[in-house]
Formats: structure tokens, sequence, C-alpha cells
């Protein structure tokens, strides 16, 4: 007998008969999304936190006796790892992949709704022993939260004893997580599409969503492989990694690991995790762009290809990463040669995002101003980006503030800023409300031009020479006494972008309650997450019977439609658009109008 | 429709529904969990492929001494081809719609599976024994870290295997655990295929 598809044969869904089992142990995709959204925002404050304690430290040495050098490398280390893994990852493909998949697809909820509970359970089990590290003797790891050896284990390194364990301990549980959840986004997008939604009818959401998904599923054993050698490095005194070494004046147990190997497979690691958490903001903000302008979006194949390209390349640049250690100078060019082919597609998919614009009916609703926010601080990050690929100009930076400033306006504040166009658009719908438009018009432009206020001296500060890492700077005589003013400056924006976060959680907040009612499809979207029947969308989603597709999820302003957008779901007889026999796809559409 | 010619569509210019009335899969005669384990089947290989490379690496390094494998690895090996053979059988009997022997191979395949783990901790023992520990030198630690991590993978089976088997000696009927079945012989057939690879590269090296 032939196998029959999922959705005909109507997946059973589990339904919950307690609170506890609806809102707690819930088995549905979009409470499984929320919780894993809140925790993920729950420990990234957290991290914002810790960030600020040490730009108080840069900003105004020795006013603060709270930050001593140990805390200062341990709000680091936490601070890059929260960040990077346990908020970017977590909430980008367990907040949003959960979240939207299903609805975007047309299923009722993923395949594998147990195991997806038990995917957010064991993060929260990951989310947990992270944080027990701040409670243990010794407290957090400071090695950096790239986890270099042999430092992470050397006595001067605050929390090599129990943090290091802790922090490896927890990775490890958060990749069984992420592995939990990926094989089911991946599982969902390939076998649970809905009637007619084939792969090149999806919305650039659940590409960027998959592609990055299957990146984590084949880049995270690196980060696993690694930490499993370092544990019993650390434990077992093993010699995986730890070389022969003198920890203040005695010869360790340790004979001659290679602590490069540990780098090259973090990196392997590290690398893809960047686009792991760039491919689903691509994604996201592709969707939000192209409905706020009212336009389908620009080069929609390519847009795809790129997604899957970079994907691909991700895999092969991770060495330029390990420039400054050391490398086969034939070795360098290879990774800076491939670094430099990563930005075709990308700088491709920052064109269209920009040609979808063009001649749009933009409709400057929040969403839209984080999204485009979003495009200038892409570009400036990846612009840096091209500097730093190349071998030469990365020697002398690489230790500067200029690689800071690189990486937290490409990797922090780029996806951050894309979350936060994604959250203001789709609130909406998980919620029924909207939020207050104004407070969220002032948290775009606080949040906005106070990163450029703390980020661009920052690139500045690295031209100077001023070393990152460091705890204080000291007197040192090629860093004018002036850079010291300007990191000031830096660390007052820093807490003023800070504080005004407050704004973005207290509109959300309040708006559950007292926002407008939202309606079902307030932007006009054409993707099949706002055809729900009911807003927010109940357990099960689709009602009675599952949706069917009949077009792309970028039918905006079609000429001779009623409105301006035609969703996904309408059947192709409704469509009161050019006469079927005059109709040309070569035809130009700028033309149908007159 | 192949990737090549899916990623080609323009979908901006077919309106209406494509292929036939049914929903949209990648691979509509397979079922998801098959799809899942295909893709958890290639993160295992990623991460086997990850620590054959960091062996490799290290191995280059001098204060490598190579590790004199035991003869009884290759017993174990046919402990695990047993078992491996008995989730097929099982799997063949289940196909061909039969009962005779169902219980047999299936509970087989796992006492099999388990006798190989009980062996590869007999191994363990016998090196420790001849004070060749976790730590005594990275040839070894690579020996232990291998064998362990492959043991845990087969422990992960073992579950699913015990399942399966509660079930079906509980009075359930065949067709109910014919997908565990499936699952679990393309699962130990991989990690046999793991093994005999990790053999090969401790052996000979």
């Amino acid at each position: 007998m032939a196998y029959v598809p999922l959705a005909d044969q109507e997946q059973e869904l589990h339904h919950p008969h307690s609170w506890i089992t609806k809102y707690v142990f819930s088995q549905d995709h979009k409470i499984i999304a929320i919780q894993y959204g809140s925790t993920a925002i729950f420990v990234g404050v957290i991290a914002l936190v810790l960030s600020l304690l040490m730009r108080m430290q840069l900003g105004f040495p020795e006013t603060f006796t709270l930050i001593d050098p140990s805390a200062y490398y341990q709000s680091v280390t936490m601070h890059g790892m929260i960040m990077v893994v346990y908020l970017l990852t977590a909430l980008f493909l367990g907040g949003f992949g959960n979240y939207l998949i299903p609805l975007m697809c047309g299923a009722r909820d993923m395949v594998f709704p147990f195991l997806n509970m038990l995917s957010y359970w064991v993060y929260l089990l990951s989310v947990i022993i992270l944080l027990l590290s701040f409670f243990v003797p010794g407290g957090p790891t400071g090695a950096g939260w790239t986890l270099y050896p042999p430092q992470t284990s050397m006595a001067g390194t605050p929390g090599h004893d129990w943090g290091i364990v802790l922090m490896l301990l927890s990775l490890v549980v958060f990749i069984v997580a992420f592995t939990m959840g990926g094989l089911n986004y991946v599982t969902t997008v390939l076998q649970s599409r809905c009637r007619g939604l084939t792969m090149m009818r999806l919305p650039l959401t659940v590409w960027g969503i998959f592609v990055a998904t299957v990146l984590g599923l084949f880049a995270f054993p690196a980060l696993l492989v690694a930490g499993i050698m370092m544990t019993f490095d650390t434990l077992l005194g093993t010699s995986f990694f730890m070389p022969a070494v003198i920890e203040t004046g005695q010869p360790l147990d340790y004979s001659g690991g290679s602590p490069i190997l540990f780098q090259h497979l973090f990196w392997f690691f590290g690398h893809p995790e960047v686009y792991i958490v760039a491919l689903p903001a691509f994604g996201l903000v592709s969707d939000v762009i192209s409905t706020h302008a009212r336009k389908n979006i620009f080069g929609y194949r390519m847009m795809v290809w790129a997604i899957i390209a970079i994907g691909g390349l991700s895999f092969i640049v991770w060495a330029h990463h390990m420039y400054v250690s050391g490398m086969n100078p034939y070795f360098g060019f290879f990774f800076a040669t491939t670094t430099l082919i990563i930005a075709v597609p990308t700088a491709l998919k920052v064109y269209n995002w920009v040609l979808t614009l063009w001649e749009g009916d933009i409709r400057m609703n929040v969403p839209m101003f984080f999204a485009i926010g979003f495009i200038f601080t892409f570009i400036h990050g990846g612009l840096t980006g091209l500097f730093l690929g190349n071998v030469v100009i990365d020697l002398p930076l690489s230790d500067t503030y200029f690689v800071v400033a690189h990486f937290h306006m490409v990797m922090g504040v780029s996806p951050v800023l894309v979350l936060y166009a994604a959250i203001y658009h789709w609130y909406p719908k998980m919620t029924g409300r909207m939020y207050n438009e104004t407070m969220a018009k002032w948290h775009f432009w606080c949040t906005f031009l106070g990163t450029y206020a703390i980020y661009l001296p920052m690139h500045y500060l690295g031209f100077l020479g001023v070393p990152r890492r460091y705890y204080a700077l000291g007197s040192t005589d090629f860093i004018p006494a002036s850079a010291q003013d300007l990191n000031a400056s830096i660390t007052i924006a820093a807490l003023f972008v800070g504080a005004s976060q407050l704004l973005f959680f207290i509109n959300i907040i309040m708006s559950l309650k007292n926002g407008e009612k939202a309606g079902s499809n307030p932007w006009g979207s054409a993707s099949l997450e706002w055809q729900t029947p009911d807003t927010p969308p109940v357990h099960g989603n689709w009602g009675d019977k599952l949706p069917s597709v009949y077009r792309w999820a970028y039918d905006y302003s079609v000429p001779g439609a009623h409105e301006d957008f035609i969703p996904q779901n309408t059947p192709e007889e409704v469509e009161p658009t050019v006469d079927e026999q005059h109709f040309d796809p070569d035809h130009d559409e700028s033309k149908a109008d007159t | 429709m192949s990737f090549i010619k899916q990623v080609t569509n323009k979908p901006w210019e077919r309106k209406g529904i494509i292929g036939p009335l049914r929903p949209e899969g990648a691979f509509p005669t397979v079922p998801p969990e098959k799809v899942a384990l295909g893709f958890f089947l290639m993160v295992v290989g990623v991460i086997f492929s990850l620590f054959t490379v960091s062996y490799f690496i290290r191995m280059e390094l001098p204060d490598w001494t190579p590790l004199l494998e035991p003869t009884q690895l290759w017993f174990n090996t046919g402990l695990l081809v047993i078992s491996s053979v008995m989730f097929q059988w099982c799997r063949n009997i289940l196909k061909r719609g039969e009962t005779r022997n169902l219980k047999t191979s299936l509970v087989g395949g796992g006492v099999f599976a388990m006798a190989f783990i009980a062996a590869q901790l007999i191994v363990w023992r016998g090196l420790q024994a001849r004070g060749i520990t976790v730590a005594s030198n990275p040839a070894d630690s690579f020996f232990y870290l291998l064998t362990g991590l492959h043991g845990v993978h087969m422990l992960g089976g073992l579950w699913v295997w015990s399942k399966a088997s509660i079930k079906l000696l509980s009075g359930a009927e065949p067709r109910d655990i014919k997908l565990s079945v499936e699952l679990c012989t393309i699962y130990w057939h991989a990690l046999l295929l793991v093994w005999l690879f990790i053999f090969g590269i401790l052996a000979n090296t």
C-alpha cells in the first residue's frame, strides 16, 4: 500500500485537557514558539545587562568596583555566547520557525509535536545549566565566547573549573534540543505543505528558516565534537586540545594536544552559525519589505538561489576567523577568496530588497522602519566584512575594536532589527491586538540612531589601534587620550539604547490588553498565515479543512485585481486579473495600467 | 519533480493547483519519520566524520602512540552484524505480511545489540586492566571516545527497539510496529556501517 501523505490523512493532534497541557507542556507549535521566544528574550536581556556592565567599565574605568577583571571577562563570554546561541538561534528558529513554518505551509502543526515540545524543554534545561554557572564557585567561564584552549582550563581564567564545564554541558544540551527542533522544521517543510504549495511558492521566510536549519543540523555537530573533546580534556585529563603546558611554574599533566584543532572545529560551526542567524533574518525581512511596499519581492528565484548558495558557501569560509592563528599562505588565500565570493549572493539579496522598494507603494508602518534600518546596518556591517575578509587587512585590525564594530553591525544589530521588524509585523496575528505605533516608532529611532552612536565610533577606535578584549587600556602611547572620551560617549549611547528597549517591552505587554483589535489581516498580506479562520490562530490552525494554495506569496498590486493583494489561497477563477486570452507573462506590468 | 526543476520554476507565472490533488510533499511516498531519520543519520555521519578528521590531525603530533586493538573486536563486530541481519529479517517478515519468526527476529536483533554493547564494555575493562585508560595516550582517548559514542547511539536505537518489542509482546498487531521496525533496521545498518568505518580507522592506524 502506498503511503498516504501526512496532511491528506489529517494529522492526529494532541488535544490538551488541562491548563498545564495547554499552556505549559503544550504540543501546539504556536505555544512552543512563544515559550521559545520568551525564554530567548529573557536570557537576551541578561546578556544585554552584561554588555552594559562591560561598557560602564570601558567608558568609566576605575569608577565601578563591582566590575573587576574577572567579572569583565565573564561578562564578555556570557554576553557573546548567550546572544549568538541562546538568543538569536533560539528566537529565529525556535521562535519564528515554530510559529511560522506550519502556518505558512498550511499545516495543522509540526510533523512531530511531541518532539517539538521536548525540544523546548531541553532548550530550557540548557539555559538553566548556563545560568547556574553564575552561582557556582568561581562563577561562569571567562574564556571568551570562542572558548579557545588552553586558557579555558588554566588557573588564570575565571571559571576554569566549574564554569567551563557547565558551559560545555549547556552547549551539548542545547545542540540536542536544536537537533530535535531542527528535524521537525525540515521534515515539516518537506513533507507537510498543503495542497498546491510547491517549494517555489513558499514565502522566503520559510526558505530562510529551512536552509538555516539544514546548516544548523550540519554545523552544530562541529561544536558538539569540540565540546565533547574539551569536556574530556577538562574532566578526564585527556589531551585532545590541551598542549604540554606549564601553570604557575608546574607542568600540567597534558601532553601535546592541538589548540588549533579546536579552533578549526569551533569555526567550522562558528561561521555557518552566522548564517544560521542571518538566513532566517533575510527571509523574514524579505516578507516584511514586500508586504509593506505592496510589491512582489524582486527576483524571487534569485533570492531562493542566493539563500541556498550562501548556505553552501558558509561551510568553506571558516578559517577567515583564524588568520592571526597562523596558517599556510595558500590556505589564507583560499579562505579570503571564498569569503569574498560569499559577498556576491549576499549583495544580490541587498540589491533585491532595494529594488523591491523601488517604485513600491511603500507604507511606512513600524515593521518597515525596522526593515529599512536593517538594510542600512547590514550594508555597513557587510562592507567592513569585505575589509576583514582580506588577510593583509585583517592582520592589523583583527584584535581591535574594528572587528567588534563589524560583527556587532552585521550579526548583532542587523538580526535584532529584523527580529523587531518581525515581532511588530506578526504581533497582530499572534495576539489579535495592535501595538502602540507612536511608542514603537520611538523605539525604532532610539535603537537605530543609538546603535550607530555606539558602533560607528568603534570603527574609528579600531583604526586607532585600540585593542579589543582589554579590561582597561591604561596608559598606552599610541592611543590618544581623546579615545577615552569616545569610549565614554559610546557607553552613554549604549546605556541609552539599553534603556530604550523598555519602550518595546512596555508596548508589547500593555498592548496585549489595551491594544486595538487588529483584525485578521491588518497589513493586507498575501501569505498563508494571515488567512487563518481565527486570529490568533487556534489549535489546529485551519478549522475544518486545510487550505489549498493557488499562487505564490507575493501577489501584490496585481493589475486589474480588486484589492492590492491576492491571498495565496484565492482560487484562480476568482482573480479578476488581465484578460486570460491576452495574458502575456513577458508583458511589462507597469504599462498594463495605462 | 527534480530539485533543479523545482527551483527553476517561475512561481509568478503559473496560477492554480500544480500537480495532483493531494498535499505537497518532497517525498510523497515516504513517511515523515523516515525523512527525519534520513536527516538524523546525516547528522550522525557529520559527527563521526568530524571525529575522524580530528583523529587524523591529532595523530600527526609527536606524543601519539598507536594502540594495538584487541582481537576481541572482531568477535564484537560479528555480534553487531548478526543484530543487523536479524533486524533485516524482521523487516522482511513484516513486508511479506507474515508473523512466523517475527518475535524471534525482533527480540533477537535487540539482544544481539545488547550483547555487542556488553562485549564492548568487556574490551574496555580488558584495556583498563592493561593500564590503557582514557587519558594514557591520545590514541587511547580516541578509542574510548569513538567506541563510547557509538555505544551511546546504539542505546538510543535500543530505546526505540524496546518500545516496539514491548508493543509486539503485549499483543499489538504487526502492522502497528511496521514503521518502528523499518526505522530500526535502517538505523542499525547505518550504525553497523559507522562501526565498520571506526573499526577500520582504529585498526589501521
